[in-house]
């Protein structure tokens, strides 16, 4: 197991290599210029010999391969450049921002996977009932509804009942957890409702398969507690696809998150992604395509080291 | 613990055990009144086709049916003095695993792959005797130690996956053995095991029975597995118990006219062919519609207008104790057992003679595969040597039989053969023309094969006169689409089969059936040559026989040659003129059919021959059989020197060393041992 991880933990840096030299070259096709559109917003009207030192100074005339290896050596150091819009280093601007967003991403993925358990679970077990039937509504409901118009279903609703919004001024996690997880409640809920609809769907269908499986019935064949034959033999095999699900559709949280946030008025690297865009700020974007893509890197890496912790089979293998 | 007293005991006594399943078709009563006893510490044998209902039997007696869609009713079953027909399913639970217990037909599967063998075994241990793990732990590697498992210590903190198809059922037959139960329910133990494996198993099971005063009742559909294990028996067909009796009644003896033809239908490793086999016609009754009065009557060559009305359970004419039957006509049947499916004719008796010309020569045919080997990050490749240096020819109008266990390349080189894996290494000639990849589509018309799989190997969207079509076509066989339509009506006649199934979709036919339409898929290019690659493995006994007299008259009639792949000795030996045995990708011995079975030489022939059981108990009592120990070595790694060094009673250094040359022992009886000299 030790090895396995060992491994896995190596085989991460290749692939975050590649992901930094993909990033770069992405940014850079994007159509427009940051600087052109930062000046002519400061002073109207610029003439192109102002564009082009203002370029220089930023070093945007260096030659492609000189920002390359300046980009691609400033990042094992922990400099992923600076904004052209601020022009404060992006840890800093990321730094800032990038809490709450963690933050809701974690409360999300604990929700959407507190739902799921047992509703998927509990499907599984009542199939065929009415009670299958309604969490099979609620589900079908999670995949089709996309989460920003969830997000503003959830807004009326509250603005509706309870007359007001949580506050947007989230205190910190650690100074007054309940009143910061009240504020995430509802955001987080709109942005794991799909997450929670997938897994509860992939749960059941794996928990039916596993159940239906011949060492099912060796289980039961012992005289083992249906509770024990359910929990220990059922649930163990049926997470293996399950947690995979998981790790998959982490990327479309991420994708959730950057219009939740904006629904919501979060201001976390969700929004940070729009300005970003709409600034034409080259380097932020950069910065922030980065983090997400090693975070979902990170997050499947999680899910194969789970997956080996679950599965002998994955273990020996390596 | 075995004496007679014991044996009087009765331990199980079911009586009129009924099991419906509610299906959207309609109500299947898959068992249907069956009684039947079980006494204390003996072997009974439940046997009997697919469908007949012996799994559900057993399945229902531990009450493991799934509750939505099974319903099962019974006037009484009493265990020990339980009636479990009454028992609340809490208390049902509690005796599950601790006072009968089941071993399933699947070792691969009815494992849990995520949990240690070990855990595996001492869950009933801390359920049901409430020892405390360190206890359980103990008596696991008691358990597996007893099973025959070397080096438990450190086999129960291992995976399913680490073990073979064998410790897997030994590690199941341990599972069940763990609470010392008064009962064990072996359905089909070693039905997906190799044949050395089987008799391992089957070995250990009446061991532990016998020492331990355990009953076993054994499900199986192999009645030489039955002769050789059961002391008394029970046959099913169509969800009913027709016969039962004690091993050396329903062998020496059997009454009732599907008992009969059943072993009638098999043919017997211990003898030379006597002739075409005994079929029973037909197939058995769809259950969802089942009909009046005897089950078997369609399919009985003796049944009369008195046959309409369900037969009563009587005692067999002039037996012994305990023989019981349900015929009309058993008396008649038990006298008339020898001649009851047509008698053997001179000319049947014999083979058909084949031809002088060679049709395929195959020499130095190697077929290996490179595979990689994933070792952490670094991968190595590796070659399986499937097949290593194999030579063989088959004359026009011959049957060359294929015989050895899985994993020995029989299959892999009948593709070899027909180029469907372009072989490695080798020369294969074949009607005076050498193959390659070039000319093999020539070929192709020529030679034919037939698949093990008859559900799988259809393509499930074409209609059986599209599949038997399409290869006319290909070939511009016949002009224009009536021309072609004749020509697959008649193949369909020459299977057995009528032309209106044309029609019909391969679902829609029985496994028997099927096969028949892959052999009229075969026939439609008029080869010369049909390579058949396990073609009746799948099929019931009774459905196996027509299959193979099918194949026999066919050859009479078109002069076909067939290479007959097969894990089945006793059914090579029936068909064919000359006999390959391999073993681990090489030859171990060629010989002419008789003179292998009789006068077998190499160690591992001896020992297959020694390991399938014969559907007779009276020669199964007498046998001294050698049975082979440890597994079948992988493909990935085989033993240096003699690949069956390993496992050889005779072997010694020198075979470590050594490849053993296939030496002729006498004109056309060539051996592969070097501890067996010409004589």
């Amino acid at each position: 197991m030790l090895r396995y991880t060992a491994q896995r933990l190596l085989l991460v840096i290749p692939t975050l290599i590649a992901v930094a030299i993909l990033v770069f070259f992405l940014v850079r096709v994007l159509p427009g210029d940051p600087v052109e559109v930062k000046l002519i917003g400061e002073f109207g009207d610029v003439n192109p010999e102002l564009i082009y030192k203002e370029r220089k100074r930023l070093g945007l005339e260096d030659p492609l391969h000189i920002q390359f290896v300046n980009f691609m050596v400033g990042l094992p150091q922990g400099d992923m450049g600076i904004s052209l819009v601020t022009e404060r280093p992006l840890t800093e601007e990321i730094g800032a921002r990038i809490t709450i967003s963690i933050e809701l991403a974690f409360f999300a993925t604990l929700l959407s996977v507190i739902i799921a358990f047992p509703l998927g679970t509990a499907a599984a077990l009542y199939r065929g009932t009415w009670f299958d039937y309604v969490i099979r509504i609620i589900t079908i409901g999670g995949l089709a509804v996309p989460s920003f118009w969830f997000g503003m279903l959830i807004i009326m609703a509250l603005l509706a009942t309870v007359g007001k919004l949580p506050s947007l001024d989230t205190a910190g996690l650690f100074e007054d957890p309940m009143a910061n997880l009240y504020t995430l409640f509802w955001p987080a809920l709109s942005v794991g409702y799909r997450y929670s609809s997938v897994i509860a769907r992939m749960l059941r269908s794996s928990i039916l398969e596993v159940l239906a499986e011949d060492y099912i019935r060796t289980a039961r064949a012992k005289g083992l507690y249906e509770r024990i034959v359910i929990v220990k033999h059922g649930m163990r095999n049926a997470l293996l696809p399950t947690v995979t699900v998981v790790g998959l559709e982490f990327a479309f949280l991420i994708g959730g998150l950057v219009v939740t946030e904006q629904v919501f008025n979060i201001n976390g690297i969700g929004k940070m992604f729009v300005e970003a865009v709409q600034f034409n700020d080259m380097t932020m974007l950069q910065g922030l395509v980065l983090i997400v893509a090693t975070s979902f890197v990170l997050i499947n890496l999680l899910v194969d080291l789970l997956y080996a912790a679950l599965d002998p089979r994955i273990r020996y293998q390596a | 613990m075995n004496n007679t007293q014991d044996k009087n005991d009765v331990l199980l006594d079911v009586e009129d055990l009924e099991v419906e399943f509610h299906t959207g078709a309609g109500v299947v009563r898959a068992v249907d009144g069956t009684s039947f006893k079980v006494h204390r510490g003996e072997f009974l044998s439940i046997v009997g086709e697919s469908g007949c209902g012996k799994s559900v039997t057993a399945l229902s007696l531990m009450r493991l049916l799934p509750r939505k869609t099974a319903a099962v009713k019974a006037k009484k079953i009493i265990f020990d003095g339980i009636d479990l027909a009454t028992l609340p399913e809490s208390e049902m639970r509690e005796l599950r695993g601790r006072h009968i217990s089941m071993i399933f037909q699947e070792p691969m599967t009815s494992l849990n792959p995520v949990l240690t063998i070990g855990d595996q075994i001492t869950e009933p241990l801390i359920t049901h005797l409430k020892m405390s793990q360190k206890e359980a732990d103990l008596r696991a590697i008691e358990l597996i130690n007893m099973v025959g498992i070397p080096d438990p210590e450190r086999r129960i903190t291992q995976y399913p996956h680490q073990f073979s198809g064998g410790m897997r059922q030994r590690a199941m037959i341990a599972i069940g053995l763990a609470c010392e139960p008064k009962l064990i329910i072996a359905d089909e133990p070693t039905t997906a095991l190799d044949v050395t494996i089987q008799a391992q198993i089957l070995e250990l099971l009446k061991d532990i029975s016998e020492r331990l005063g355990i009953a076993v009742i054994l499900i199986t559909h192999n009645l030489g597995v039955v002769a050789a294990y059961a002391d008394r028996v029970n046959v099913m067909y169509a969800a009913r118990i027709i016969e039962r009796g004690s091993s050396s009644n329903i062998f020496g003896a059997p009454a009732h006219p599907y008992t009969v033809g059943l072993m009638r239908s098999v043919p017997r490793l211990d003898k030379p062919r006597v002739g075409r086999l005994a079929t029973i016609e037909g197939m058995p009754p769809n259950l969802l519609a089942p009909p009046q009065g005897c089950r078997f009557r369609d399919r009985c060559p003796i049944a009369d207008e008195k046959c309409q009305e369900s037969p009563p359970t009587t005692t067999a004419p002039g037996t012994v104790q305990d023989h019981t039957v349900a015929c009309w006509k058993n008396e008649f049947a038990k006298e008339n057992a020898p001649t009851l499916y047509g008698s053997e004719t001179a000319i049947e008796k014999e083979k058909s003679a084949h031809g002088e010309k060679v049709l395929l020569n195959v020499s130095g045919l190697k077929q290996y595969f490179n595979i990689s080997i994933r070792e952490g990050l670094k991968s190595h490749k590796v070659d399986i040597r499937a097949v290593d240096d194999m030579s063989f020819n088959v004359r026009e109008g011959e049957t060359v039989g294929l015989v050895g266990e899985s994993g020995c390349g029989k299959t892999s080189a009948g593709r070899a053969i027909l180029h469907l894996d372009n072989p490695t290494a080798g020369n294969i000639e074949f009607d005076g023309n050498l193959l390659n990849v070039g000319n093999i589509a020539a070929v192709r018309r020529d030679m034919q094969v037939i698949f093990q799989d008859p559900f799988s190997s259809l393509n499930p969207r074409m209609k059986v006169g599209q599949i038997l079509e399409e290869p006319l076509k290909v070939h511009k066989l016949r002009d224009g689409k009536s021309a072609r339509l004749d020509r697959v009506a008649e193949l369909l006649t020459q299977v057995g089969l009528y032309p209106y199934m044309a029609d019909r979709y391969p679902h829609e036919l029985s496994g028997g059936q099927r096969q028949r339409v892959g052999i009229a898929r075969a026939l439609a290019l008029e080869p010369k040559l049909i390579i058949c690659d396990e073609p009746v493995s799948a099929l019931d006994v009774s459905v196996q026989a027509q299959i193979i007299n099918l194949l026999e008259d066919l050859q009479n009639d078109l002069g076909l040659a067939y290479v007959f792949i097969a894990h089945d000795l006793a059914v090579v030996r029936h068909i064919s003129h000359r006999v390959i045995v391999m073993y681990l990708g090489k030859v171990m011995e060629v010989g002419e059919g008789n003179t292998l079975y009789d006068n077998p030489q190499h160690p591992y022939t001896r020992a297959l021959l020694d390991a399938a059981p014969v559907p007779d108990p009276e020669i199964e009592r007498s046998r001294q059989r050698t049975i082979l120990e440890g597994d079948i070595p992988s493909p990935l790694n085989p033993p240096s020197g003699c690949v069956f060094s390993t496992r050889c009673p005779l072997v010694t250094d020198e075979c470590k060393s050594m490849v053993p040359e296939l030496d002729d022992f006498a004109p056309g009886h060539g051996v592969a041992c070097i501890k067996i000299g010409a004589s």
